[in-house]
């Protein structure tokens, strides 16, 4: 299980970062946004993987996730998409001001 | 508290010679010499116990822990340097009233003087060695700012930087040899160092610490060869040259190496290292010092050929030579502050400091060519003269000398040659200006100044007499006290007699008196020493160089990797992040520790299908809505992760902020071209998939280590106490709401200031909507789908007591502010979809920007509130209440913080999204 967690990560990251080198604003909103599930999945993952079970107490169960990455990783989530906005309102601003959706503003 | 009182009362009062002059009306140079004389009078109280050899130490705990502790020390050496700086700055206070003329800024001039007066007090009577440090920087900070005084003056603003990086420089060694004290001994106390001095001789760093110390102490006492910075702050107005360059600041060198005498001193390497560099800098700068034709420049190297003479009598580490420094430090800061204050004079009158166009003075200013003769004559060494008593004694130590054997006459040698272009330096102040014929074609007739510009220099030649004559009387109690202060031991026989009877020190001072004065004579007349032009080494430039060095290097680095490409930037970013992972990575073990379930079907299958999905988008990234759909996909999966793996809150959320993205991504494409033109060439990308390879591989492999090792996790706290303590069941609510609330309460600021510069970044923004789709089609003008609209309606209300029961439930079961909020954030949006954000605004006319406020401030009010019970921020309480039908029920404290960040959350959808809808509104897709 740990391996297919670990390839699902590491393939996420590779298209992230593809994607965020292109030179067009949207590929790297989309960058971002796959990044940004590999971290989440990241920091989960050093909680380790616990099936069958919730981070709740009186369903009177034997083992328990760890709840700590897990309140980390909601906010981390919530934030994730604060900035997925800001980014996608630069780029809009960008068309704005440059005419285009290049990152640099233009052609070097 | 007296002893810092001593150093307060200056350093805080510095603001006062401005406020009470703008308010009152006070004139700065009164206040300044009302706070400095309060400050002497304080010594003076402690003057008696400490001459009779007491040390008063006192202060309190400041950082114990970092070993820094705001103690002050007040010993005989202390109360030598304590009365310096008091008794010369005010001297030199009342001597600037009369420099400065009228329209210059004296409020200025009087605050910077205190602020340096009480930094160097600090550093005098500093009993912890960190303390002292910092003060010593505060010392080369305001002397900076007052030899940059005349700020239009570019000499003084390149003389003020050269000193503020040369002395700086040195202050960072300082502090580094200070930390190495405190490791070796343990203790940053002077008192506990003083004391260890055979612990840190024998110690193994003794070396590094020494060269450390050494490199602060030389920069600030311009010992060769970093003496340069002196002479080049001689653009300093002349009473700070009086002041800083003569008696104090670069005294502070000298007064560390007496000060650490008994801890360093005394070693082979501490004669060779100090008694080198001070005989090298007495014999050179008294040389320099002669070809000099600006008065103050002839100064500024007798006062670094001054200062090697005392570092090389610290040198010898010999008790009497210490003594011997001890009152070298007395005679020259008398003598040479009189000596600049009697140049001042010259320059304000004449208008020139320049020896070649001065002659004949003493015809227009004979009491001050007077006075300025007898300190010339102390510098010079003639007897009955304060400065020939300590020359004498140091010409009596270079006999005594042991650590050179068989070639023991080096050093009386040298120390007579260097007395004789001393004494021939000191013949040329006083013969070219005072003497002679009268001056030729200076810009106004010269005449004596006033009267209390005098005084100070009459009071300082006074000295010079009065300890030339009667140096038992004068200066013997405090030369003792100081002198036993800087042994730490008992005085060593030493006699102030003026006559011991013909033995080889006198001789060495008449060789050195005719010597010089012949020298002089013959030079002046026939070597034609008035047309020597300056030249030959100069560490100005070699600094200058140096930093237009750096400044070029780093703009050459600047101009090669900034090129303002985002590309270009983030490459670099990830090449240095795998670097610095691969580095980090060398060693590590992949082989699994932690036994693993095998997959499953069902696992597999998901995997496949994110794998799938997110090549695919990043594949035909170029076709967008395609790309965004199987994002979509991907995010889907990754819930589905966190439903699988026992996370159900955090399905909850990545569902519903999969869904708000996927809709702002919409709403952003419409304004975006359809598809992303190939550009990059084949090259690039195969270059960017392998990176892209390579950091996938480290991410994949980073978390197959992380997962297969084994852990420790606090997590058995949070669930044996988040009922105990928070009083609900769910854990991970219980940390974000309860335990970790502060944490909650910053990110929801985040969210909230994401929002604020989205609203700025969105307005006035104009974008043209396109009339066509990107296969050519128009827009539909059917803009709300009826099955839409009619689905929508009745779902609001549904939708919105799911979030009221998510919210009420969140502490117990999955739930919370959070995934309320996104769920009352999609459902009004749905709203906005099926019947334009007009319509919807129409009937839900909230201003959610406000909401964001309100959400916030509810939140930190709940935490708030906990201080009015005398809890710390933010600690919640809770009971229980019985609600008919739904039956107990918890009520938490939480639950109102819980209830702000739904009101955040809320805000911040509606704000992000309803403003980019509004924007592809009927005003913005035309008519």
């Amino acid at each position: 299980m740990e391996a297919l967690f670990a390839i699902a990560i590491g393939t996420l990251t590779s298209c992230a970062v593809y994607l965020l080198l292109r030179a067009r604003t949207y590929p790297v909103l989309l960058g971002l946004t796959l990044l940004s599930y590999a971290v989440n999945l990241f920091l989960f993952a050093s909680g380790r993987l616990v099936m069958a079970s919730a981070p709740l107490t009186d369903q009177g169960l034997e083992r328990f996730p760890d709840p700590i990455p897990q309140a980390l990783v909601l906010t981390a989530i919530v934030i994730g998409f604060g900035m997925t906005a800001l980014m996608v309102v630069l780029a809009l601003r960008a068309i704005h001001a440059t005419g285009g959706d290049h990152v640099d503003g233009g052609e070097r | 508290m007296l002893l810092s009182l001593v150093i307060l009362i200056p350093l805080l009062g510095a603001w006062l010679p401005a406020a009470l002059s703008r308010a009152l009306g006070v004139d700065p140079a009164r206040t300044a010499a009302a706070l400095a004389a309060a400050s002497l009078a304080l010594v003076l109280s402690q003057a008696p116990s400490v001459l009779a050899g007491a040390t008063l130490v006192s202060g309190w705990s400041w950082i114990p822990e970092a070993g820094l502790n705001a103690t002050f020390r007040l010993d005989g050496f202390g109360l030598l340097f304590a009365l310096l700086i008091l008794g010369i700055g005010l001297l030199v206070i009342l001597y600037s009233r009369y420099y400065l003329s009228p329209e210059e800024p004296k409020e200025r001039f009087y605050g910077l003087l205190l602020l340096f007066m009480g930094a160097m007090l600090g550093v005098v009577l500093a009993e912890n060695l960190l303390l002292l440090v910092t003060f010593w920087e505060l010392t080369s900070l305001s002397s900076f700012l007052l030899i940059g005084f005349w700020r239009h003056d570019a000499d003084a603003r390149r003389g003020a930087r050269l000193a503020l990086m040369v002395t700086g420089a040195g202050g960072l060694a300082l502090l580094a040899g200070v930390l190495l004290i405190g490791h070796v001994v343990g203790s940053f106390e002077l008192s506990d160092v003083l004391a260890s001095g055979p612990v840190i001789k024998a110690h193994p760093l003794y070396e590094t610490m020494l060269v450390l110390v050494l490199l602060g102490a030389f920069t600030k006492s311009a010992q060769f060869p970093f003496h340069f910075w002196l002479p080049h702050a001689m653009a300093a107005p002349t009473p700070v040259s009086a002041y800083l360059h003569s008696a104090t600041m670069v005294k502070a060198g000298i007064f560390l190496l007496g000060r650490l005498f008994p801890a360093f001193a005394g070693t082979e390497t501490w004669f060779y290292i100090v008694s080198g560099v001070g005989l090298t800098t007495q014999l050179f700068a008294a040389y320099v010092a002669l070809f000099r034709h600006d008065l103050k420049g002839l100064l500024a190297y007798s006062t670094v050929s001054h200062l090697g003479l005392i570092t090389l009598l610290f040198g010898f580490g010999t008790p009497a030579g210490a003594v011997a420094a001890v009152f070298h430090i007395i005679n020259h800061a008398v003598f040479k502050a009189s000596l600049f204050m009697a140049a001042g004079i010259v320059d304000h009158e004449t208008g020139t400091r320049d020896m070649r166009r001065l002659s004949g003075l003493a015809r227009f200013m004979p009491w001050t060519a007077a006075l300025a003769t007898v300190a010339a004559g102390a510098m010079a060494g003639v007897p009955l003269l304060n400065g020939f008593l300590s020359k004498e004694m140091f010409f009596a130590e270079t006999l005594q000398v042991q650590w050179l054997g068989s070639r023991y006459w080096v050093l009386p040698v040298a120390a007579t040659l260097a007395s004789v272009f001393t004494v021939a330096y000191s013949t040329r102040f006083v013969h070219d200006v005072f003497f002679g014929p009268p001056p030729q074609g200076l810009a106004r007739v010269p005449h004596a100044p006033p009267r209390w510009m005098k005084v100070p220099v009459e009071i300082l030649v006074g000295l010079c007499l009065l300890v030339g004559l009667l140096p038992g009387l004068i200066v013997d109690p405090l030369l003792g006290a100081a002198g036993g202060a800087v042994l730490q031991a008992p005085l060593p026989e030493y006699s102030l007699a003026l006559w011991h009877g013909f033995d080889l020190p006198v001789l060495m001072s008449v060789v050195a008196l005719v010597g010089g004065a012949s020298i002089y004579f013959a030079r002046r007349y026939y070597f034609g020493l008035h047309g020597y032009r300056q030249q030959g080494y100069d560490g100005r430039a070699l600094v200058e160089g140096l930093v237009a060095l750096a400044v070029a290097g780093s703009r050459r680095l600047v101009d090669r990797i900034a090129n303002a490409s985002l590309q270009r930037y983030v490459l670099l970013l990830l090449l240095a992040t795998l670097g610095v992972g691969f580095v980090g990575a060398r060693g590590l073990s992949l082989a699994p520790i932690d036994a693993t379930p095998p997959p499953d079907a069902l696992a597999v299958a998901l995997t496949a299908a994110l794998v799938f999905a997110a090549v695919a988008a990043t594949a035909l990234h170029a076709r967008r809505l395609l790309a965004l759909v199987l994002i979509g996909v991907v995010g889907l999966v990754v819930s589905l992760a966190f439903v699988r793996f026992s996370a159900p809150d955090l399905a909850l959320t990545q569902l519903l902020v999969e869904i708000v993205t996927v809709l702002l991504l919409l709403l952003a494409l419409y304004f975006m071209p359809a598809e992303s033109p190939r550009e990059s060439s084949g090259l690039r990308r195969a270059r960017d998939a392998v990176v892209a390879i390579a950091a996938g591989l480290g991410a994949g492999l980073l978390a197959w280590a992380v997962l297969t090792r084994p852990f420790s996790t606090i997590a058995w706290y949070y669930l044996e106490n988040a009922k105990p303590q928070g009083g609900g069941y769910n854990v991970v609510n219980v940390i974000l709401v309860d335990f970790r609330g502060f944490d909650t309460l910053g990110e929801i600021t985040v969210l909230g200031i994401a929002a604020v510069a989205i609203v700025a970044l969105l307005q006035e923004l104009k974008l043209d909507a396109p009339q066509r789709d990107w296969d050519g089609r128009p827009w539909a003008t059917e803009r709300h789908p009826l099955m839409l609209r009619v689905l929508a309606r009745p779902l609001l209300p549904l939708a919105l007591l799911v979030s009221v029961y998510l919210f009420l439930r969140g502490h117990n079961a999955p739930g919370g502010g959070f995934i309320a909020g996104l769920v009352t954030g999609t459902a009004i949006l749905l709203q906005y979809v099926a019947y334009g954000s007009d319509w919807a605004r129409e009937r839900l006319p909230w201003n959610y920007s406000t909401a964001i406020a309100l959400g916030l401030l509810l939140a930190t009010a709940t935490g708030l509130a906990s201080w009015a019970f005398g809890a710390p921020f933010l600690t919640s309480t809770f009971g229980y209440v019985h609600w008919p039908v739904v039956g107990e029920f918890e009520l938490a404290s939480a639950m109102m913080f819980d209830l702000g960040i739904y009101v955040v959350v809320v805000g911040v959808v509606m704000v992000i999204v309803g403003r980019l809808g509004a924007l592809s509104g009927p005003a913005a897709r035309g008519s």
